[in-house]
């Protein structure tokens, strides 16, 4: 059974999701890879103000296709996340409460979220299509320059997510191939 | 001597791209649905089930895959009795700036690699042409997505490492690379040759359909045994674990040097995407 997440992720909330819920999320989500990201802790650095508000957000690794005529937005799956690495425990430290993307983070991350509390989500790669779907408004913030790395603003319904690190630590990649290799020694 | 104009490469190549993005092969299709039905673990069927529900999306509303709609690879095996009117490469890039404009593709492509400056229309196609015996040409287009493109690795083994080298670098590659590639992965492998053929190899071999096995039974019979090796790692559809990490194992190779082993192993994700034409 889902967990139904209303977005804005708040600290407290954030170290109420534990490693492997799923969840559905629903409400404001912000979109940025590694070029936003880059001019985002740029900014940090500089002490400049971000061009969203960073406080309980969350920020979804994706870089969507071109949406159709009559589409909200195109194919819109999760981007691998290391690439995220380097930036996100700056963001974290201003704010940032969630983060959806897939694949492995560093050590350094997962200390970050755990020291101001925050979660790491995985959407299902590959899944673009599908994904689509539960995004009902897309707009551009700010680095149209960017292309599809543009930051977008988007309003999602029901976004099926799995968290894969939680406020703790604990890790759904290391802890989900164990438990099935221990089933598969079972049997 | 055939007459082949540019053009009409343009269009095969505008045409394929928007193609290939959006239909997932019968091949791959047919093993992820066999995969499904041998899954074993409850999260892996649900993720599996998501992975089926997504292409048929994208086939019915005629839309991308995946939002990866990558650097469109080109492969052209042009028959040595064939006179291509125009300018090839140009052409090729028109239809790469056709189909990734007018198809609603996602424009991947920077202009150099440390200045970064996104091309716009997504060329330049990573062209390969080949000529061959006849008076056709064949054209494959195969959009290739990044994630599972930063996962692929090259070892210059020892030839006294052996096979057992050669498996064990297999299987390291798709263990690092874990989640990342977005699981279940196609491995393409290229054995033998030099650095470089050995990495084209690995890339041609993603073109096979994965239903399909390596004429020779040596090297079939070790891309069977990869990838059951594979599929005891335990990483699973998307990483979080379960018996399907990889849906095929595909090996091409190549005569090599008395003093080398190259092997090239190229990472392609669930959405392992290429169309062929005959002009």
């Amino acid at each position: 059974m889902e967990r139904h997440i209303t977005l804005p992720i708040t600290r407290e909330t954030a170290r109420t999701i534990r490693s492997g819920e799923a969840c559905l999320l629903s409400g404001v989500i912000y979109t940025a890879r590694d070029a936003a990201h880059k001019r985002l802790v740029e900014l940090v650095e500089k002490g400049e103000p971000l061009p969203f508000d960073i406080k309980d957000a969350t920020i979804y690794y994706v870089g969507p296709t071109p949406a159709k005529p009559g589409q909200v937005i195109g194919s819109a799956g999760p981007t691998t996340s290391y690439r995220m690495d380097a930036y996100s425990p700056t963001l974290i430290r201003e704010g940032e409460t969630g983060m959806i993307g897939k694949g492995k983070r560093s050590p350094e991350v997962v200390e970050a979220m755990k020291k101001y509390g925050a979660v790491y989500f995985a959407a299902i790669g590959g899944a673009g299509a599908l994904l689509s779907s539960c995004i009902k408004k897309a707009e551009i913030v700010c680095y149209e320059d960017l292309g599809a790395e543009a930051v977008r603003r988007l309003e999602v319904e029901n976004l099926p997510v799995v968290a894969v690190i939680d406020s703790e630590g604990n890790n759904l990649y290391e802890k989900g191939r164990r438990e099935y290799l221990d089933s598969v020694e079972e049997r | 001597m055939r007459e082949i104009n540019a053009e009409t490469i343009t269009e095969a190549v505008a045409e394929l791209a928007v193609e290939a993005n959006c239909r997932l092969p019968g091949d791959v299709k047919e093993r992820i649905g066999q995969a499904r039905a041998n899954e074993p673990w409850p999260t892996a069927c649900g993720i599996l089930d998501k992975i089926i529900e997504n292409y048929g999306i994208a086939d019915e509303n005629f839309v991308p895959i995946c939002q990866d709609t990558g650097v469109c690879c080109v492969f052209l095996k042009i028959g040595q009795d064939v006179h291509i009117t125009g300018d090839l490469r140009k052409a090729v890039d028109e239809g790469v700036r056709k189909g990734y404009g007018e198809g609603y593709l996602r424009k991947s492509v920077v202009r150099d690699p440390l200045r970064r400056v996104n091309t716009g229309d997504n060329t330049p196609a990573m062209l390969y042409t080949e000529i061959v015996p006849g008076d056709k040409i064949e054209l494959t287009v195969a959009p290739k997505g990044f994630g599972s493109e930063n996962m692929s690795r090259l070892a210059m083994l020892k030839p006294s490492d052996g096979i057992e080298g050669v498996k064990a670098f297999i299987l390291k590659t798709v263990e690092e690379a874990g989640p990342n590639p977005c699981p279940p992965i196609v491995v393409g492998v290229g054995i033998g040759g030099t650095f470089d053929k050995a990495a084209y190899m690995a890339k041609r071999a993603l073109m096979r359909p994965v239903t399909e096995r390596n004429a020779d039974e040596f090297y079939a019979a070790l891309e069977d045994e990869l990838l059951e090796k594979i599929n005891a790692l335990g990483i699973g559809p998307q990483g979080f674990g379960g018996k399907t990490t990889a849906l095929a194992v595909n090996i091409e190779w190549y005569p090599t040097h008395i003093a080398g082993l190259p092997v090239a192993v190229n990472i392609n994700c669930h959405v392992t995407r290429h169309k062929t034409v005959v002009l």
